[in-house]
């Protein structure tokens, strides 16, 4: 069997409807979301590796790349956040976070 | 010399005003009087005015306080005795202007008119401040100054432990003001200043005890029963510029014989034109005269301070109205069917008050019943065509109804703010001056041989009797009935309050006569019910009509009621003096030799007591007739009317829609980070359907 260019892109598309329902079935844990988030990001990221790859052209590689780099400052910030919240509020189950409303 | 009579007052006003506004901010900066009674004084009040004087009626304050007017115990004023002063000089200055100027127009026979400035000048309408000074206006001007004045004096003394005396006096000298521009008027609407304003005058003074809920009431009650018979008034004013296109007078009464026979269109009726001028021009003198339908705010006016009453309510203000027919007496004389329709008021008032004053109990309300009733004399007077004698009428009235009403002031100060006859008796010990002088007002009152009453009353009888008008019987029954009843009722006010035993005995020991300062308005007043009579007799009734009136006032050449009162049987001008000595009689038998007949012939005759005491039912009648539908009608539109559809579909339900609206937005906003992540996805996914079933925003 030869792996084409459309069972990566059903892999990417496989991971990145797991991230979406990730981020709003999870009610358990705020880390899940960013994991969801982390998951969305390598499916486009594969996306991105892939038509470079069957195209011939290095940038989509390059893209990915720099892809991951903001995906690791973003879990960065976004742990971060986290840590703080937990020392103000004493909890980061989802459904403990509601203040972002009028 | 005209201009200082009618200023005078209102410098006096203005400059009491000033000070009862300094004298307030002085008191209470930045905050409102305590109400009365409360409390004795504010702390920091200058020491120097305190009043020394322990208030006599303290300890037994408690047990009548239905009875009592209040008497705060708070200091007076600051600047008290200088409002007192100004406003009494002036007025005193004024009253002998008057005099002068009664015995200058009258007399010596010159006639003015003062132009001042213009007030309006708009397309036809031209009108302007002009004192017009005939002899009409010289009596009127004589009348309210020389009350004004003495009722300035009185007051100086009744108000002795009123504590807000520079607000009173200022009051008064404005009423003062305001009925000298109404007597001096020279256009119709001149004359309708001075009436709003003698109206201002007399709500503020019923109402002066602002912190009793009787006085606004009664203040309030006396504005819009009034305000009714001013909308007649102007009603009647505009119709006049109507049909003649001036308010001037000069220019109507030039016009007015070619009035005659016209009418006047209205929606689709024809009305003939002077009936409708003057009627409806009669009814704004049935309101500010208190005749019968409109009556019924004055009685209640005797809640303001007593002075107010003497000099409002019973000597000037009142007779605003026979004023006014007088003055228009070109028009009333005119219209025939009007001038019948003044009879029968007028004649229907007196009988009406003097029936309901049988049994009255409040000794001012006797008084206020007593002077609704011989207003209806003058306008009967005024009916049967007998101007000069309504007004000679008015002139003695003035003085004895002052001098009836500041006695009943005196006996009031002198049982310590008891009203109730029943609770008086046998007074005539305690204080004989002012049991002489009420003596002297009751004799004049009711038509004594001599005095001014009796002159003038019996010469509107004699009217009555002569006059040609379909209601001139009527009026003539009515008045002589009614002289009866007058006589009745005044001495029963004098038996019950001077004479048999006191009542109440704690009362009576502790009542003292009252000041000079009182006394000597009092016995002025006494002197003026005599001498007001005789000497201007021939004047007001008799030959002497035509050279003192002249132009004042207009009697057609079908009218002549003066000389034929001269030729009427001796029988019928003694009638009057008849009935007025069987008044006193029967009141001499019921409450001095046997006391028990009143009271039996209350309990037998209940239903007429009942009737009577209760004013015929009036208040209960238009309670229920006006005031209840007003009520009603008025929460319809404000409850409906405003607050359903107009509230309703307007700010109200707009606002509510939008809440609404909003309060089911924000319930999307729950705050849960998925809902708006799936909220996002959600637009992401219609956005990219949108680009691949479109082509994107330019496709």
């Amino acid at each position: 069997m030869i792996i084409g260019l459309g069972h990566y892109l059903s892999v990417a598309a496989i991971l990145f409807t797991l991230g979406v329902l990730g981020i709003f079935l999870n009610r358990k844990n705020v880390i899940v979301i960013l994991m969801s988030i982390e998951l969305i990001l390598l499916a486009v990221n594969v996306n991105l590796v892939a038509f470079s790859s069957f195209l011939g052209d290095i940038v989509g590689q390059v893209y990915a790349l720099l892809v991951l780099t903001v995906a690791a400052a973003e879990a960065a910030i976004g742990l971060a956040i986290l840590v703080a919240y937990y020392r103000n509020r004493g909890s980061i189950a989802v459904e403990d976070i509601n203040l972002m409303k009028g | 010399m005209y201009q200082a009579i009618v200023v005078l007052p209102l410098i006096g006003a203005i400059v009491a005003g000033a000070i009862a506004l300094f004298g307030a901010r002085s008191r209470f900066p930045g905050q409102n009087p305590p109400p009365p009674g409360d409390d004795h004084a504010a702390p920091h009040v200058d020491e120097s005015h305190a009043h020394a004087a322990p208030s006599p009626d303290a300890p037994h304050a408690v047990a009548h306080e239905t009875h009592h007017e209040d008497t705060p115990t708070e200091p007076s004023a600051a600047g008290s005795g200088l409002a007192e002063l100004v406003t009494c000089t002036l007025l005193v200055i004024s009253c002998v202007l008057s005099w002068y100027a009664f015995y200058d127009v009258g007399f010596a026979g010159h006639d003015a008119r003062i132009p001042l400035f213009t007030f309006i000048t708009f397309g036809d309408l031209h009108s302007e401040w002009a004192l017009r000074i005939d002899s009409l206006t010289a009596v009127m001007l004589v009348v309210v100054t020389t009350v004004s004045s003495l009722v300035h004096i009185y007051s100086v003394g009744y108000m002795e432990e009123e504590p807000y005396k520079p607000r009173f006096f200022s009051y008064l000298s404005f009423f003062t003001f305001a009925m000298l521009m109404l007597v001096t008027a020279d256009n119709l609407l001149q004359l309708f200043f001075g009436w709003e304003g003698v109206g201002l005058a007399s709500y503020l003074l019923i109402g002066f005890w602002y912190y009793k809920p009787e006085a606004n009431a009664a203040a309030i009650k006396a504005f819009v029963v009034n305000r009714i018979g001013d909308f007649g008034f102007s009603l009647g004013i505009f119709t006049v510029f109507y049909l003649t296109g001036a308010i001037d007078f000069d220019t109507i009464f030039a016009q007015a014989p070619g009035l005659v026979g016209k009418s006047f269109h209205f929606l689709s009726w024809d009305f003939d034109a002077l009936t409708v001028a003057c009627l409806l021009l009669f009814m704004g003198a049935m309101g500010k005269s208190a005749q019968f339908l409109l009556h019924t705010w004055l009685p209640d006016a005797m809640e303001g301070p007593t002075p107010v009453s003497a000099l409002i309510h019973a000597a000037t203000m009142v007779t605003a109205g026979v004023f006014m027919v007088a003055r228009l007496s070109p028009l009333f004389e005119l219209a025939p069917v009007v001038s019948a329709f003044v009879t029968f008021i007028g004649a229907t008032t007196a009988i009406f008050a003097a029936t309901i004053g049988l049994v009255q109990n409040d000794i001012k309300r006797i008084v206020a019943y007593s002077t609704c009733s011989q207003l209806g004399y003058m306008f009967v007077a005024m009916g049967v065509g007998a101007y000069s004698v309504g007004m000679f009428h008015l002139f003695t009235h003035a003085f004895f109804k002052a001098l009836l009403f500041l006695g009943s002031g005196s006996v009031i100060l002198a049982m310590h703010h008891e009203q109730d006859i029943r609770n008086m008796g046998g007074l005539w010990r305690k204080i004989p001056f002012t049991y002489s002088v009420m003596i002297i007002g009751t004799l004049a009152l009711t038509g004594f041989p001599l005095t001014a009453g009796y002159f003038s009353k019996d010469k509107i009888i004699e009217a009555a009797a002569v006059g040609t008008n379909p209601m001139a019987i009527y009026g003539f029954i009515m008045t002589v009935a009614a002289a009866a009843l007058t006589s009745f009722y005044s001495w029963r006010l004098i038996f019950k309050t001077f004479h048999g035993t006191p009542h109440d005995q704690h009362h009576y020991e502790a009542a003292h006569e009252s000041p000079k300062v009182m006394l000597i308005p009092l016995a002025l007043l006494a002197f003026g019910s005599f001498a007001a009579g005789w000497p201007f007799l021939s004047m007001f009734a008799g030959d002497g009509v035509e050279t003192f009136f002249r132009e004042a006032l207009k009697f057609g050449p079908n009218n002549h009621v003066l000389e034929n009162m001269e030729s009427l049987p001796l029988a019928v001008s003694l009638t009057p003096t008849v009935m007025m000595i069987l008044g006193f009689l029967v009141a001499y038998q019921f409450y001095i030799r046997r006391p028990d007949i009143p009271v039996q012939l209350a309990r037998d005759q209940r239903v007429l007591y009942e009737f009577l005491l209760n004013k015929w039912y009036f208040d209960e009648i238009y309670d229920f007739l006006f005031v209840r539908p007003a009520i009603w009608l008025g929460r319809l539109f404000w409850k409906g009317g405003d607050g359903f559809i107009i509230d309703g579909f307007g700010p109200d339900g707009v606002s509510a829609r939008v809440l609404d609206v909003t309060r089911n937005v924000v319930r999307l906003q729950t705050g849960y980070l998925y809902h708006y992540a799936f909220a996002m996805l959600i637009g992401v996914a219609a956005f990219i359907t949108w680009f691949m079933f479109s082509g994107g925003p330019h496709g």
